[in-house]
């Protein structure tokens, strides 16, 4: 994302003022894949982890145990007895919970990973979230007479359909007049933000027709038809529902999609160097668009599996509470952008999101205080992967200490090379 | 004589009234007038005088246009035909209506929704004109309005609150510049991360320290500067008349980040940095440095909007009380082309959209919540480029590396 915001029309940019060698978000992230492996992502969670603990023990609670409840909250613990799979025990109950937060969190995950791979910064993962849940709640309130896999099918392809359009905004604004993503997407959150509270509102059109008396803002929920199967536990008590197989395969999907198909080349190869793929006769604009309407669709579906999954319905203080989408950002950064990473990171902060707030018991640490936890760690993590350099330099030095120790060792070796 | 005379023409012809973007401003004026005919306290209940002085607008913005100010000259045409729309919605809705809406106060909430983001967007201003995006702002105001409120509770005192509200978000800008200068981390990255660490932060402590209730009432709050008697009631007393310390502040704060930043050699520093950092460097500027008080200066001066907000507005906090100011705050530097009087008059223009939208339920609940959307629709209109182009300075988002 070093490039200047907004359009790129302005002066003529001189080429000496960018001094860090790659230019792209997505080629930053191919050095430091190669610079680190899968030891720096967690390097830099343990980091992050530190830190929060500190925080923790900085207020006057104790950390390990606060951590211990967490991870208990989070159902990990069930890890150690998985024949127990009894929703009425805690730790299963917990961890089918952790799984669902994991299905929103890989597809928003997926979604900021996809437009990172094409050099792109989506920042509007919760906008196209946010329009991919209004359009299943719509589709799941209004056709109610439709056969149920029918149904569930239209829901969440309007839904994804509803995410791409969104994020197709900003594509094509970054395509046509080169606007900056980052910016329009921010812009289009906001945007939906305001979308949700007046569809959801009081006399919006979402609105539960027989809801006037209780004068808390929510739509209807949605026709049973449209609702997804659960799988694990009992619809009642948010099941863990099918939507979990979809995620997966959207990272299957993904994985396929950028390296085994022309597009996914031609995104990977924009997303390296936009200059060598046009180049190569690559058409840079139309893989902007491309590769933002596909990392919508993925957050839309996101949007739209949860709400045909366990919300089923939603109001106004929902939409001012969402905020899922901005964790995609922290689940694509550390999980490297892969599609493996960004798994096991939406395994790692659903269970933090779920661990810290309702699924919580503990005596040391409250979850409303916990829940604030989540947002630091995440925007910690967030910082340190930006920091390449950092590793870098760690990298650089440990190339040295092997250059020194590898001549002693085998001589023969240097003339070749 | 003829020659004197030709020359006094030339020169009456070539001063500044007559350039195209002058008549272009002209117009932009002439389209908000077409508007303001409608409205109380002038409330001329037809359309014609607004029909006339709006056409007039829009004819200047056509020979702005003509004579190559496009920006400006498609601006005063839109202002045109967007202020005679809605002098004709004014002037069909019932008097009793237009004065509820659009009363004398309507100016001084103007200026109460201006001035955070009036703060923000100036911040922001010296920081990416250094050459660093701050997409970090709404963070920084968070925690000048969380930080603020807490001093103003603690210390007793709302110049202590202030003072805190400024350390807090000082700090959290020092953290962005570290990531942003050294390590050569992607800046908006970064900006990213600080808003996360900020609602963590704010929301962590909010629970700690206040167990999530309210602030207690009565926390010492910025005072308002009573120009007029608490009886007067003209227009001029009800719009300016009892304003809070902050905003004229924030007025005031624009000449003089316009002259720090255009007429001192300080300015002319800062905007090397953001122009051509190695071209600063190779004359003897310090282009780290330079960057980093920038942006803690951002940090600061978006704190601070952060801090009215509570300190001075609102005397309260919430989880998240900022709810995207810092964005619009963003949207109106770049609205505003990265210029303290544009992004003034666009925090105005964001302002005004945001008073409205609390009076406008007296029309319709439905619109006025699609109308407090209007600053981003219109921010992105402005990056789309359909009114001008907006242009960023040279190096932002650009790490420099000395060599």
């Amino acid at each position: 994302v070093s490039e200047p915001l907004a359009p790129q029309q302005g002066p003529e940019i001189p080429e000496d003022i960018a001094e860090a060698p790659p230019t792209t978000v997505a080629a930053r992230f191919d050095v430091m894949q190669r610079a680190g492996g899968i030891l720096v992502p967690v390097i830099t969670g343990i980091v992050a982890f530190l830190i929060g603990g500190v925080v923790i023990a900085a207020t006057g609670h104790n950390p390990a145990q606060a951590y211990w409840d967490i991870v208990k909250g989070a159902g990990f613990n069930w890890l150690a007895h998985p024949w127990d799979t009894d929703i009425a025990h805690t730790a299963p109950y917990n961890f089918s919970q952790t799984l669902l937060q994991t299905t929103t969190l890989i597809l928003c995950g997926l979604a900021v990973a996809f437009a990172f791979r094409c050099g792109l910064f989506n920042i509007g993962g919760n906008g196209q979230y946010l329009v991919g849940l209004i359009c299943a709640n719509w589709i799941g309130v209004s056709f109610v007479n439709m056969a149920k896999p029918a149904h569930i099918l239209l829901g969440i392809l309007v839904a994804a359909a509803a995410g791409a359009a969104w994020a197709g905004i900003a594509g094509f604004l970054k395509a046509t007049v080169g606007a900056h993503e980052v910016i329009t997407t921010i812009m289009l959150n906001w945007i939906a933000y305001w979308l949700g509270n007046y569809v959801f509102q009081q006399g919006g059109p979402l609105q539960a027709p027989k809801n006037v008396p209780l004068d808390i803002p929510i739509s209807a929920d949605v026709a049973h038809s449209a609702q997804l199967p659960v799988f694990w536990g009992i619809p009642a008590l948010q099941g863990l529902h099918i939507g979990f197989f979809i995620a997966i395969g959207m990272l299957v999907v993904f994985w396929i999609v950028l390296n085994r198909t022309t597009l996914g080349y031609e995104v990977r190869a924009v997303g390296y160097n936009p200059a060598a793929a046009a180049y190569g006769g690559i058409r840079v604009r139309t893989n902007y668009l491309r590769a933002m309407a596909i990392s919508g669709a993925f957050a839309g579906l996101a949007g739209g599996i949860d709400m045909l999954g366990y919300l089923h319905h939603f109001g106004t203080i929902d939409v001012q509470a969402t905020s899922i989408g901005f964790l995609g950002i922290a689940v694509a950064l550390l999980g490297r952008n892969t599609a493996v990473g960004v798994g096991l990171a939406a395994l790692l902060f659903g269970g933090l999101v779920y661990g810290t707030t309702h699924g919580l018991q503990s005596g040391v640490i409250d979850p409303s205080l916990a829940g604030h936890l989540t947002e630091i760690i995440q925007g910690l993590v967030v910082l340190f992967v930006g920091a390449d350099v950092l590793i870098l330099a760690v990298w650089n030095t440990r190339r040295k200490v092997r250059r020194r120790a590898q001549p002693a060792a085998q001589p023969a070796t240097e003339t070749t090379s | 004589m003829s020659t004197y005379y030709a020359g006094n023409i030339e020169r009456i012809r070539h001063s500044r009234l007559f350039e195209p973007k002058s008549i272009g401003v002209l117009g932009i004026l002439l389209g908000v007038l077409a508007f303001w005919l409608a409205v109380p306290p002038i409330t001329g209940r037809t359309i014609i005088w607004s029909l006339l002085v709006g056409i007039l607008g829009a004819l200047c913005g056509l020979i702005a246009v003509t004579r190559g100010e496009r920006r400006v000259g498609w601006g005063a045409i839109a202002a045109a035909i967007i202020g005679i729309g809605l002098a004709e919605l004014a002037t069909r809705s019932s008097t009793g209506h237009l004065n509820q809406v659009w009363s004398a106060s309507l100016i001084a909430q103007m200026l109460v929704f201006a001035t955070p983001l009036t703060f923000g967007a100036i911040g922001g201003m010296f920081s990416e004109r250094s050459g660093v995006v701050n997409i970090g702002l709404e963070g920084m105001m968070l925690m000048g309005a969380f930080w603020g409120i807490w001093g103003a509770d603690k210390f007793g005192s709302w110049v202590w609150g202030l003072v805190v509200a400024a350390a807090a978000g000082g700090l959290l800008a020092l953290v962005h510049a570290f990531f942003a200068i050294h390590l050569r981390a992607d800046q908006i990255v970064g900006g990213t991360a600080v808003n996360f660490l900020a609602l963590g932060i704010t929301g962590y402590f909010f629970v700690q320290l206040y167990h999530g209730n309210n602030i207690p009432t009565g926390v010492s709050q910025i005072p308002d500067l009573h120009l007029t008697s608490d009886s007067n009631h003209s227009f001029f007393g009800n719009s300016f008349g009892s304003l809070n310390y902050m905003i004229w502040a924030a007025i005031l704060l624009v000449p003089i980040s316009y002259i720090v930043m255009f007429k001192t050699p300080i300015g002319l520093r800062i905007r090397a940095c953001g122009e051509h950092p190695r071209a600063a460097d190779t004359v003897g500027i310090n282009v780290y440095l330079i960057r980093y008080c920038s942006v803690v200066l951002s940090g600061v001066l978006a704190a601070l909007g952060g801090a009215f907000l509570t300190v001075g507005y609102l005397n309260t906090f919430n989880e998240n009380v900022t709810a995207g100011r810092g964005f619009i705050a963003l949207a109106a530097l770049i609205f505003g082309n990265w210029r303290p009087f544009g992004a003034f008059g666009a925090a105005l223009l964001f302002g005004l959209s945001t008073a409205l939208a609390f009076r406008l339920p007296t029309y319709s609940d439905n619109a006025a919540t699609l109308f407090q959307a209007l600053p981003y629709v219109l921010t992105l209109i402005a990056v789309a480029g359909v009114i001008g182009r907006t242009i960023p300075p040279a190096a932002v988002g650009r790490p420099y590396k000395k060599q």
